[in-house]
């Protein structure tokens, strides 16, 4: 029997999407849509073997070699850095890594920068590239809050429509980066089947 | 009997394999000064080093890599060349949590030709063949990967464009790399010569022969022949089916300039080993000629299964109290004379201990428990 292709897929939406284009490319497993309470999803006649993970923990799966390939948000690998190879854009689940204020904001540059965001590492090199003094507010959810609250000046997030900001009075004021997803691979798991793997990148960016 | 665990299998391998080549240990100090690291701290890859303040009141650190000491101690002579290993123990701090990683290593210091270098790739090879035949060692060459990014750059581009391309090429990231040539003026030809490049794939003859369309200079020329050399090289000893090409692979180019390899096991999530040639490293340290060596990282083979020992113990033995501490002795002598390891407990099994087979002594003599 040839060895499964382990493939880590980010829960929800995206990897519902994602999944989608990985069986028109010719990698199947019906029984991954199925309503069940199952965790991996086998289809040993195209040989692969697919999980859902938390999105934001795809890239350890893949960069610890528990998933030789899966699908990540560039946002999580550039905060994260993981050590894997970034095969191909995906092109899906594009948005964008913004600052954004409240309406009318402005920036008082005589002061640190009280920034509030789920994404540190993302944030701190961002205004470390304009050497700007920053106070970071590490957040798990809910970032409007803090700027609404007073808490912070400005948050770094990831803005989509601009719906949720516009909602709660903000608005996004520097884009930083293009988010979309990543098809990414364990070095490892690329250099024992290339082929393999580069046969299935070319299927899914067609 | 005790097995040997992998580490130490493959330990006593790597030994006599590098001192059948004539490579001499070389024991070090587990400190340094704090000076030494911080001056490179970018061959190290990052700012991990763990300082204390020695009783004098230096700042020193506890070595996070072995090839600096030995860069800046290795006696050479002018045309001298060093052939030396080393298994020792480097403490980094990973995620903030304080790591031992025990390594062992080889370095080849001096007046470097084409023989001398293709045998330290040749001895990574072998290396790796004593842990598991089914090894791969992806080479790389900084030389042509150099000579490359010297054609596509203009010369009035961002002065990091160089290092935001060695990025994208080492995330094997197509859409990034032609993204950012698109960004800083880079033609599509060169653009498309640099991710074929990275993409190099298939087997070690046809990588070479599409690599030979994309060697256009001199110096990416000279690198393909040192490429070529060594394959010839490991030829001989028949590992050349093992061997990648992976442009990928790129390090930093203030310190690596010619070959540069690492080496996967199929098991093992990361590279079990990694090395190159860093003549630049030496030439900060006043060295003529070059330098070329590799590390394994040891802590990584107790992941590979093994054989694992099913039992704690192959014998427990219980006594009842009124047993003499003589006799007790003379039935463990009994008992472990065929090699079988026998453990004595006064009372009943300590917790979670797996056993092969059970006795007790009392007055009735030896009786097997079910």
């Amino acid at each position: 029997m040839r060895e499964l292709l382990n493939i880590a897929l980010p829960k929800g939406r995206l990897g519902e999407k994602v999944y989608a284009r990985f069986a028109e490319a010719g990698y199947p497993c019906p029984a991954v849509l199925e309503n069940s309470r199952k965790l991996i999803f086998e289809n040993e006649e195209v040989g692969v073997r697919y999980f859902w993970v938390k999105p934001s923990d795809v890239a350890i799966y893949v960069e610890r070699g528990a998933a030789d390939i899966g699908v990540a948000g560039k946002d999580i690998l550039l905060e994260y850095a993981p050590a894997v190879y970034e095969l191909a854009d995906l092109d899906v689940g594009k948005c964008r890594m913004a600052v954004a204020a409240k309406k009318g904001w402005r920036d008082n540059t005589e002061r640190t920068l009280r920034v509030a965001t789920k994404f540190p590492n993302i944030a701190r090199a961002h205004y470390a590239q304009k050497s700007r003094e920053i106070e970071l507010i590490h957040l798990n959810g809910s970032i409007e809050l803090a700027p609404i609250l007073g808490m912070s000046d400005v948050i770094v997030d990831i803005v989509e429509t601009g719906t949720t900001l516009l909602e709660n009075n903000l608005e996004p004021i520097e884009d930083i980066v293009p988010i979309s997803a990543r098809l990414i691979a364990n070095r490892v798991s690329y250099q024992f089947a290339q082929a393999q793997l580069d046969a299935l990148r070319d299927a899914l960016v067609r | 009997m005790i097995k040997r665990t992998k580490e130490e299998e493959a330990l006593l391998g790597f030994r006599s394999l590098y001192h059948g080549y004539g490579y001499k240990r070389y024991k070090m100090s587990t400190f340094e000064e704090y000076d030494l690291y911080v001056a490179n701290k970018r061959f190290l890859g990052g700012d991990n080093i763990v300082t204390f303040s020695d009783a004098g009141g230096r700042l020193m650190a506890l070595r996070p890599d072995v090839t600096l000491s030995i860069v800046k101690n290795a006696v050479t002579g002018a045309d001298g060349l060093e052939k030396l290993y080393y298994h020792e123990t480097v403490y980094r701090s990973v995620g903030g949590a304080l790591k031992e990683i025990p390594q062992v290593g080889l370095e080849c210091i001096g007046q470097l030709d084409g023989y001398a270098m293709g045998e330290v790739v040749l001895l990574a090879a072998r290396s790796l063949a004593l842990v598991d035949e089914n090894y791969l060692l992806t080479l790389s060459h900084m030389g042509i990967v150099s000579a490359l990014l010297d054609e596509a750059i203009p010369a009035d581009a961002h002065p990091d464009t160089r290092e935001r391309l060695l990025t994208c090429i080492g995330e094997k990231n197509p859409h990034g790399l032609r993204a950012l040539c698109g960004g800083c003026g880079i033609s599509a030809e060169s653009a498309e010569r640099l991710a074929a490049l990275m993409q190099l794939g298939g087997s070690f003859a046809e990588a070479l022969e599409v690599l030979r369309g994309l060697c256009l200079s001199e110096a990416a020329a000279q690198g393909l022949r040192e490429l070529e050399e060594i394959a010839g090289m490991l030829a001989l000893h028949d590992c050349a089916s093992r061997l990648r090409l992976d442009f990928s692979l790129v390090n930093d180019l203030q310190y690596y300039n010619g070959v540069i390899f690492k080496g996967y096991l199929r098991q093992l999530p990361t590279e079990l080993l990694s090395g190159g040639r860093y003549d630049r490293l030496a030439q900060r340290f006043g060295r003529d000629g070059g330098a070329i060596g590799f590390a394994i990282n040891l802590g990584l083979l107790e992941r590979l299964g093994g054989e694992e020992n099913e039992y704690d113990v192959d014998l427990l033995l219980t006594y009842a109290p009124e047993c003499t501490p003589m006799a007790v002795a003379e039935a463990v002598r009994a008992l472990s004379a065929d090699g079988r390891s026998v453990r004595v407990q006064p009372m009943g099994a300590p917790l979670g201990l797996k056993y092969r087979a059970r006795m007790n002594l009392s007055e009735r003599g030896l009786e097997v428990n079910a």
